[in-house]
């Protein structure tokens, strides 16, 4: 047994409600276990008192018996502890301390003592078992996002701990740098037997590569059992934690719920719901056929290509970039020769993979930036939301960071006695929202398209609301709320745009997707297009259908899959 | 981030960045005596010529043009105040009369040249620092204290790590509230709040890179459990002196040696007051060129710099 917890009760200081709850499980060596639960439902503080941190770093209250390799860890800190586990938080910035790659990695291993020989060992083999030996002598300051949580990673095996906890480590990168970390616990899990403890909220991206699921509700244990039994227990008590496969089997009425889209394909094909080929042709009809509409299942909302090409035809553009190139002085092209424009009432999710230009893209629109070459014209005010929410978070109480029609418009009416610092994730990032929606007092410079002048007066709604990672750390009933927000505003006639590397999400708030790389955009359609027909940049669903039909949410999949076969073939032939 | 990413190391291919911190360091110390030992303007002049094309070799000119002109601003007020505030010039040429107890007011030719050469030194010294701030690795330098004390030298090292984390953080949070339609900071009040905001995003930055370092041993390691031990699991190979560590080895020797030479033998004579006496001769002239080659040559040979 690696870890052990015996009703441990534990609340921070201050705090009414015990963030954990009479926790009591035990974990085997070699398991691969991950942590289910919304947020706020006691998942980092687990693991927290895992590796000693709480109670002897953030103090609090403790009762029970936390073991870890034997270790009590109310009698041992999280230095001593330190050396049997691992640990890999969310943000990589805070968890890199060196100047260096390598001294990053050699610091854990000095500070125990080891030899310089251990040292230097050490150091070349957790490098080479992370395919980070090229960054041994970069600076991890100019490190990518993805390389930092990796050499943090690293950082965390080189003592070569038998248990790693980690918390949401994907959830800053793109989906295939998050995709090569899973695929990399599970290669230290099976080729070492470490035990690796993963806190998560895309369950879909991890489900398969673990052996149990343990969720968390209030702070207890509210069901710990491997994988499928999980998606059954989810599927009846917390539908929030449900994998987008798993809410489509649901819904389909199919069952068992699959783990991943390896599991889901083989079912459909066992009930002839799926062609043998990869591409259906039995089966449910390809999005790629031009005998069935793009989007069959788009009801009650304007089909991205439509809204597309009202863009592209008299409409008047919210938002218009024309060759826009954002050139550093010592350094590469961010933009090259960038074009997009956004008409009134459309949403785009904006996608690609980290360092791609997103965010620099997003900086132009709203005049945080000025384009080295080419313009950019706006038809009013840009809101731009940026990716961390607490930035904006400045005041003592909600009311003092946004006016009461502002909070009322995103729902945080009655709660503007708080202190900003005690909302939710998901609670932070509506009032961030609030704040830069509201009553205008300045903005960036630009060219104004409705008035073919310079833009400066008074307005009272933005043009253009963007978005910068809107989800990073939110769990999916806050994502559900924020896509609902946004859909909300585009019906009202706002341009929204969203950069964001969460394809569930682009597919339940988005019409139009544009993909971009090195700075270009590279591809630009409807959603039902851009997301149901590739790997990565994939909603499960689309994933698990092959991109038939465009479905790309779970509930269109399921329509798909109600159509009687034999209309199904009809429609093929 | 990319502001504050200018004043900072990054391993780049150069000579100097392929040296080993130590000796790095040492031809940095090297070129300060030589700036601090040299009073006569022309080696100080080869000097700052040869630090701007060391800059140049290292790949960082831009950013000591950067530093140049910031010395540039620096000096003229050292040069202004030392000919406000020196008497003891005798080549007057301007009188300002009366200055109550400060006495008279004559501004001198030897106030001038002397506040110049101060300037030049202190010039000097600026763009021998940046220089080094961007090509001695910082880490590696440290990692010599860490047998002294782990505890302070690790203090350092993180030190210069947050920098640039925390100036990221200003700059993030200070983008935030440029995209708020009002601006936050308005009246005393919002400043303040600003202020606290700044204050207490820096304290909660800490305490997350504080858990960090729990986690890593930090605590073991101020117990006195750590520092470099020869383990018995294996021996340690000591890390080969490539082409550039003795060349800078042997620059910064000869850098030394030209400079106290100089002084020495009166090549590089100069005294200002109370009439400017400057050794101008071969002697000055070969020193300075020597100085020049001495500084330069390592630059020249470019193997093996990509690590």
């Amino acid at each position: 047994m690696i870890l052990s917890f015996d009703h441990v009760t534990y609340s921070y200081p201050g705090a009414e409600k015990p963030a954990l709850d009479d926790v009591s499980f035990e974990l085997q060596a070699g398991e691969f276990c991950l942590l289910a639960g919304l947020s706020g439902h006691g998942k980092s503080t687990l693991l927290h008192a895992a590796c000693g941190l709480v109670p002897h770093f953030h103090g609090g209250t403790f009762a029970g018996t936390v073991t870890l390799a034997g270790f009590d860890t109310r009698e041992h800190g999280p230095s001593h502890l330190g050396g049997h586990a691992g640990v890999l938080f969310q943000d990589p910035e805070t968890q890199l301390v060196m100047s260096s790659v390598r001294a990053e990695l050699a610091l854990a291993l000095e500070s125990r003592g080891q030899g310089e020989a251990a040292v230097a060992r050490g150091v070349e083999e957790v490098a080479l078992a992370l395919g980070i030996d090229a960054l041994l002598d970069r600076s991890t300051h100019e490190l990518s996002g993805g390389e930092k949580q990796r050499v943090a990673l690293g950082a965390a095996l080189a003592g070569r701990p038998k248990l790693v906890l980690l918390d949401e480590p994907t959830s800053q990168l793109d989906p295939v740098a998050g995709d090569e970390l899973i695929g990399l616990l599970r290669r230290l899990n099976e080729e070492w037997e470490t035990t690796i403890v993963l806190a998560e909220h895309r369950l879909e991206r991890c489900l398969g590569a673990a052996d149990r699921v343990i969720s968390l509700e209030a702070g207890r244990v509210a069901h710990d059992g491997d994988p499928g039994s999980f998606l059954q227990w989810a599927a009846r008590h917390e539908p929030a934690l449900q994998t987008p496969g798993a809410k489509l089997f649901a819904l389909a009425g199919l069952s068992p719920a699959p783990t991943g889209v390896k599991q889901a394909r083989a079912t459909l094909r066992a009930r002839g719901l799926l062609g043998e080929e990869p591409d259906p042709v039995g089966g449910i009809p390809s999005a790629r056929d031009h005998r069935i509409p793009a989007e069959p299942l788009r009801s009650g909302r304007e089909s991205g290509l439509r809204g597309v090409l009202r863009a592209r035809k008299g409409v008047s553009p919210a938002l218009r970039l024309k060759g826009v190139w954002h050139e550093l002085r010592d350094g590469p092209a961010i933009l090259r020769g960038l074009d997009l424009t956004i008409a009134p009432g459309e949403s785009v999710a904006l996608m690609g993979r980290n360092g791609a230009g997103k965010s620099t893209l997003l900086r132009h629109a709203a005049g945080l930036m000025e384009p080295t070459r080419g313009r950019v014209e706006r038809a009013g005010r840009v809101a731009l939301l940026l990716q961390n929410p607490g930035d904006y978070l400045i005041h003592e109480r909600v009311a003092e960071e946004a006016s009461a029609p502002a909070l009322a418009a995103v729902g945080l009416a009655g709660m503007a006695e708080r202190n900003p610092k005690d909302l939710s994730g998901g609670e932070r990032q509506r009032l961030a929202l609030a704040i830069v929606t509201g009553v205008r007092g300045k903005q960036g410079g630009g060219r104004d398209l409705r008035k073919g002048t310079e833009e400066g007066g008074e307005g009272e709604q933005p043009a253009v609301l963007a978005l910068d990672e809107p989800t990073r750390g939110m769990d999916r009933g806050a994502k559900a709320e924020l896509a609902r927000e946004v859909r909300r505003r585009a019906e009202e006639g706002q341009a929204v745009i969203v950069a964001t590397h969460d394809p569930e999400f682009a597919a339940a708030c988005a019409t139009r997707a544009v993909l971009l790389a090195d700075g270009r955009v590279i591809a630009d359609g409807s959603a039902a297009e851009m997301l149901a027909g590739g790997w990565y940049f994939a909603t499960e669903t689309a994933r698990i259908l092959g991109g038939a039909g465009g479905a790309l949410l779970p509930e269109q999949g399921a329509e798909l899959l109600k159509v009687p076969r034999s209309n199904l073939l009809e429609v093929v032939a | 981030m990319r502001n504050t990413r200018l004043l900072f190391y990054r391993r780049l291919a150069s000579p100097l960045h392929a040296t080993r911190a130590g000796i790095g360091a040492a031809w940095a110390l090297a070129l300060t005596a030589a700036a601090l030992i040299l009073y006569n303007p022309i080696p100080l002049a080869a000097l700052t010529l040869a630090v701007l094309g060391a800059g140049v070799g290292t790949g960082v000119g831009r950013r000591l043009a950067g530093t140049l002109r910031i010395a540039v601003i620096v000096g003229l007020p050292i040069v202004a105040i030392n000919v406000l505030a020196s008497r003891e010039g005798l080549t007057v040429f301007a009188r300002l009369g009366g200055l109550g107890p400060f006495g008279q007011g004559n501004l001198t030719v030897e106030a001038v040249v002397y506040g110049t050469v101060v300037a030049l030194k202190v010039a000097l010294l600026m763009l021998i620092t940046t220089l080094a701030s961007l090509a001695v690795d910082p880490d590696e330098l440290l990692k010599a204290f860490r047998r002294l004390s782990f505890r302070s030298a690790l203090t350092a090292s993180l030190a210069t790590r947050m920098i640039p984390v925390l100036g990221a953080d200003a700059q993030r949070l200070a983008e935030a509230q440029r995209t708020r339609p009002e601006d936050p900071a308005r009246g005393v009040r919002g400043r303040v709040a600003l202020f606290s905001a700044i204050v207490g995003g820096s304290l909660e930055r800490a305490m997350e890179v504080a858990a960090t370092l729990e986690l890593r041993g930090f605590a073991v390691a101020a117990e006195g459990r750590s520092g470099w031990r020869r383990s018995s699991s294996g021996r340690v190979v000591s890390r080969p002196w490539s082409r550039q560590d003795l060349a800078f080895l042997c620059s910064a020797l000869a850098v030394l040696a030209l400079a106290l030479a100089g002084r020495l033998t009166g090549a590089a004579a100069f005294e200002a007051y109370p009439l400017v006496q400057m050794q101008v001769d071969t002697g000055t002239f070969v020193l300075s060129a020597a100085l020049l080659a001495a500084i330069l040559l390592p630059f020249l040979d470019r193997r093996g710099i990509d690590r």
